[in-house]
């Protein structure tokens, strides 16, 4: 006969469903770190004159261009970010850790060295920017085309790195199955890949969109301050904060609705 | 190429100058290698049968062309297909959980091999339709694969791969994803579905049974290497192996045969054990005789059978509806007997008991 292991009384006592305390307390405090901001926001906002503020044209030319060039970003970096991720999980090739490390860099450099390097390489003295001036005569910085370019070197890799997760995460054996019923690989791709992953593309175009849509540093450097061209809603809110406080509320209200319902609408649809 | 409009003729079994299928495949991956033969007839249904890790699956997954050979080759229908890419073989593949796409209807699972080799939509869709109803899965059509239970989802892969009007037709475990409770059901269904299929087909599965029902053939698989080919009957009734013995469930000794007397390969050669046997015989020989044929005594037994035992009892199963003894002592050996029989012995573990085998239940054959 095997003997039972001897019990002890930790082991005997019902588990109760509350969480220790040297977790709770710690979880508390984090939510409310993120929510009372948000709350101080609310409290400050001027109500009585909101709706005049939001309807000011110059509200509404920053929203519309935030609103534009972020969706402008988020599809280029569809377009360029999935093959990229699709070629980081799927494809072999040397050097591909350091692609992929390349690939995450605008993640960790702060975005105003970001604008410094775009201003650097497509300025109309840049490496590549004195070339398009002389040949095209395309001068890109300081126009709304400045302003995504600046969007898509920050925001791309939160797409890429979202991509790529949910690609590893996908069975290649169905890759394998649809090979095998004569399906070459961009068949494969685009009727079985791309339809498994599709949450992931959606959950790393929504990360992406919100990036793009809070850029400050990149766009401000690289794109500059222009109202009506360049000038986004997270630059107006900088603007209206040395000048107009109260302005400045209603503005960070309105860009936190917008992202707020955007990023809610996206999440019922994929996750 | 088949031209007619799905459904086959039954295609003639045997006389083909060219075997449907021809390969030799030799895989080395580390230490361990594959190196089989496999000929199949055209409507013939092979099946490789083996213990896990043995490289069946690899086996299949270098018919499919999905791994790269290290040597040999590949002829399907007496064409080299040995360098031919995945997506071009003349091959169907059922894979071991079907892996239907699950963003698809069970139709366009379905079609999708035919759009892929170039046919249109409707085309397709019709030749997916008509391969759906031919397995009695039209109302299942529109469904995806989530919604279909583990017989449909087999018959909807099995489908799939038909649809591209494969020559050779290649079903990993396709029975292994399924309960046991639908199995029965589900097996028989595959065998006939199974031989209406007139290329040929290589199926691969751990499971005796399935080899039994589904194969014209089975060919057994072990480390890497084919140690038994026959009918499901032949390899049922004459084990090479142990390994094939343990899942045919028969007893199997291998020695050397001088007239009726075998006298069993042992370490231990100062103490030779015979077994008597019906048939005269000469040399090396194999032996295999079912559980069911071993008779137990508590005492020796009056009237000296001519193969009578000493053993001890090693352990007790349930088997069925009888119970199987497990035991050892010179030779291990398995012995069927009631559960009656059982209680009236008194057999415990340890205990000692008589064994005892007719000659004329031993099955002896070349070794």
């Amino acid at each position: 006969m095997t003997t039972p292991a001897p019990t002890r009384g930790r082991a005997l006592r019902a588990r109760s469903g509350r969480p220790p305390w040297i977790l709770l307390v710690p979880a508390l405090l984090g939510v409310a770190f993120l929510v009372l901001p948000l709350l101080g926001l609310l409290v400050s906002t001027p109500w009585a004159t909101m709706g005049a503020r939001i309807t000011d044209p110059a509200v509404l030319s920053a929203l519309w261009l935030s609103l534009s060039t972020a969706t402008a970003a988020t599809a280029v970096c569809l377009v360029l970010g999935v093959p990229l991720a699709w070629l980081l999980a799927r494809a072999d090739f040397p050097g591909r850790r350091l692609v992929r490390a390349l690939v995450t860099v605008p993640l960790v450099i702060p975005p105003v060295v970001g604008g410094v390097a775009l201003l650097l390489v497509l300025g109309r003295n840049g490496l590549l920017g004195r070339h398009l001036d002389a040949w095209f005569g395309l001068t890109l910085p300081f126009t709304t085309a400045a302003v995504v370019i600046a969007q898509v070197f920050v925001a791309m890799p939160f797409l890429v790195v979202s991509v790529e997760g949910a690609l590893r995460g996908v069975d290649a054996r169905f890759e394998e199955a649809a090979a095998t019923l004569g399906a070459n690989r961009t068949t494969v791709f685009a009727r079985v890949t791309l339809p498994m992953v599709l949450p992931g593309v959606g959950a790393g175009a929504a990360l992406c969109w919100a990036r793009a849509l809070g850029e400050f540093g990149a766009t401000i450097t690289f794109a500059g301050n222009f109202p009506g061209t360049t000038q986004t809603m997270p630059l107006a809110v900088y603007m209206a904060m040395q000048r107009d406080p109260e302005a400045a509320v209603v503005l960070s209200l309105v860009l936190l609705i917008v992202s707020l319902a955007v990023l809610a609408g996206l999440r019922g649809r994929w996750t | 190429m088949t031209t007619n409009d799905g459904r086959r003729a039954p295609a003639p079994r045997p006389g083909a100058d060219v075997p449907a299928l021809d390969a030799r495949l030799r895989l080395a991956r580390g230490d361990f290698t594959l190196d089989v033969t496999l000929e199949v007839a055209e409507g013939e249904v092979l099946a490789l049968l083996g213990p896990n890790g043995a490289g069946k699956s690899s086996a299949l997954r270098a018919l499919a062309g999905l791994v790269p050979l290290t040597d040999g080759h590949v002829r399907v229908g007496g064409r080299d297909e040995t360098t031919t890419p995945v997506e071009r073989r003349p091959v169907g593949v059922v894979f071991q959980d079907y892996l239907l796409f699950r963003h698809m209807s069970a139709l366009d699972n379905v079609a999708f091999g035919p759009r892929c080799q170039g046919l249109s939509k409707a085309v397709a869709r019709a030749r997916a339709a008509e391969l759906l109803e031919g397995m009695d899965l039209s109302a299942q059509a529109r469904s995806r694969p989530g919604r279909l239970s583990g017989g449909q989802a087999q018959r909807v892969a099995l489908a799939r791969a038909l649809a591209v009007r494969p020559r050779l037709l290649l079903l990993d475990e396709p029975m292994a994803a399924l309960d046991a409770s639908t199995r029965v059901d589900v097996r028989a269904r595959l065998r006939h579905l199974l031989e209406d299929f007139d290329g040929a087909a290589v199926l691969v599965t751990h499971d005796p049974l399935d080899a039994m029902v589904l194969a014209d053939r089975v060919a057994v698989v072990e480390s890497g290497r084919i140690v038994q080919q026959g009918t499901p009957a032949e390899v049922a009734r004459r084990p090479r192996t142990p390994y094939v013995a343990r899942l045919v469930g028969l007893n199997l000794f291998r020695g050397t045969a001088e007239g009726t007397e075998v006298t069993v390969d042992r370490r231990d050669a100062r103490a030779p054990w015979v077994v008597h046997v019906h048939e005269p015989h000469e040399g090396e020989v194999l032996v295999a005789f079912p559980p069911r044929a071993v008779a137990l005594y508590a005492d020796r037994p009056h009237g000296s059978p001519r193969n009578l035992w000493r053993l001890t009892v090693d352990g007790v199963e349930r088997f069925g509806d009888q119970v199987r003894v497990h035991l050892v002592g010179p030779m291990p050996l398995s012995a069927d007997i009631s559960p009656a029989a059982l209680a009236e012995l008194g057999l415990v573990p340890g205990a000692p008991v008589w064994a005892a085998v007719k000659a004329a239940e031993a099955e002896c054959y070349p070794g």
